[in-house]
């Protein structure tokens, strides 16, 4: 990557990670954030996962991809299985690879 | 230095503990750095700037949706902006830990608000309320999983670039296998699969009739919003 190009990604990758992180902690200790506010923020997690996981699952250059030759939506159920069993990130990640693997074998 | 002989001792005591719990930490790190460290580097960044990223950014994924986003061709500031409402979760886990770091000297904060992860988070806060110096407890902990990160990045990178590593195919769904996690660990009652039900409809929904990477954000943004309506009629 263009070295310009690069710095600009990471100082701007560097910032919006570290000030979330960092004001809170240092700024928050007593008081609170409105109701509303904290509802709100507590379902970004869920939301932007999900929202990142449908497309690499479902789509593939820009088109939807329901098929069963897609191997990637094949490996989403029993990687979601592995997780909801063990709450594991790295026995889910190891086993969804070797899960992708099988069926990229088969098929 | 001149705290050493009033709270010295303790507070390597706490150090060393954070240290230990720290260790697995890395293991779960180990496989996603060295996933991070090949993607990178087979999608068009040096060993050098792959380790740099995991220096500066230490935000796994982040930085692995970064990589797809350079892949697919987005702007930087697409990635900029994506990489920020990935790691606004981050708010709510600083706040919370807010509530164990009170008090210190204000030099403290920047070192510890960077050293917090979702990992970091989770193992500090049940061990916390255990600890006296939890200042260094913590420092320990995160200090610890912070090299465990840029060092497996850095071996994943500089080995695609000394080896040359072809079988894309497979890392194809580290992305997706850690999304899945943590996805269900997120996941704790019945608004939350509805938020990230429509998320998902929505983000594909956007994604086949908007140009450019911004359907993740809608769609994020949209579901959300849907959440506090939920919350707020329960």
């Amino acid at each position: 990557m263009e070295a310009d190009k690069y710095i600009f990604m990471i100082t701007g990758m560097l910032i919006v990670t570290f000030l979330p992180r960092f004001l809170p902690l240092m700024l928050l200790g007593k008081k609170e954030l409105p109701q509303k506010v904290i509802s709100w923020l507590s379902y970004i997690p869920a939301a932007v996962l999900s929202a990142l996981l449908a497309p690499s699952i479902l789509m593939d250059g820009g088109r939807l991809y329901l098929s069963l030759d897609n191997i990637a939506l094949l490996a989403f159920f029993p990687t979601l299985l592995t997780a909801y069993k063990t709450k594991n990130i790295f026995l889910t990640v190891s086993g969804g690879l070797i899960f992708y693997l099988l069926l990229e074998m088969i098929l | 230095m001149k705290n050493r002989n009033i709270r010295g001792d303790s507070a390597v005591y706490a150090f060393k503990n954070g240290v230990k719990a720290a260790v697995p930490i890395i293991l779960g790190y180990l496989p996603i750095g060295i996933a991070f460290g090949m993607l990178a580097v087979n999608n068009g960044l040096t060993a050098l700037q792959t380790t740099a990223m995991s220096i500066f950014v230490f935000a796994g994924s982040s930085q692995l949706v970064s990589i797809e986003m350079i892949a697919s061709g987005a702007a930087v500031t697409a990635i900029i902006a994506m990489t920020f409402l990935v790691n606004m979760r981050h708010l709510l886990l600083s706040a919370s830990l807010s509530l164990h770091l009170r008090d210190l000297p204000l030099y403290y904060y920047p070192f510890l608000g960077f050293l917090i992860t979702d990992e970091s988070f989770a193992v500090a806060m049940t061990k916390l309320k255990n600890v006296k110096n939890t200042q260094g407890y913590f420092l320990g902990l995160g200090l610890t999983a912070y090299l465990g990160w840029v060092f497996s990045s850095a071996i994943g990178a500089y080995l695609t670039a000394l080896i040359p590593f072809t079988d894309a195919g497979l890392l194809d769904f580290v992305l997706p296998a850690m999304f899945i996690v943590l996805l269900v660990m997120q996941i704790s009652d019945k608004i939350e699969i509805t938020v990230a039900l429509l998320a998902g409809f929505l983000s594909l929904f956007f994604a086949l009739t908007i140009e450019g990477s911004w359907n993740i954000i809608l769609a994020t943004v949209t579901a959300a919003f849907l959440g506090v309506y939920l919350d707020g009629s329960r």
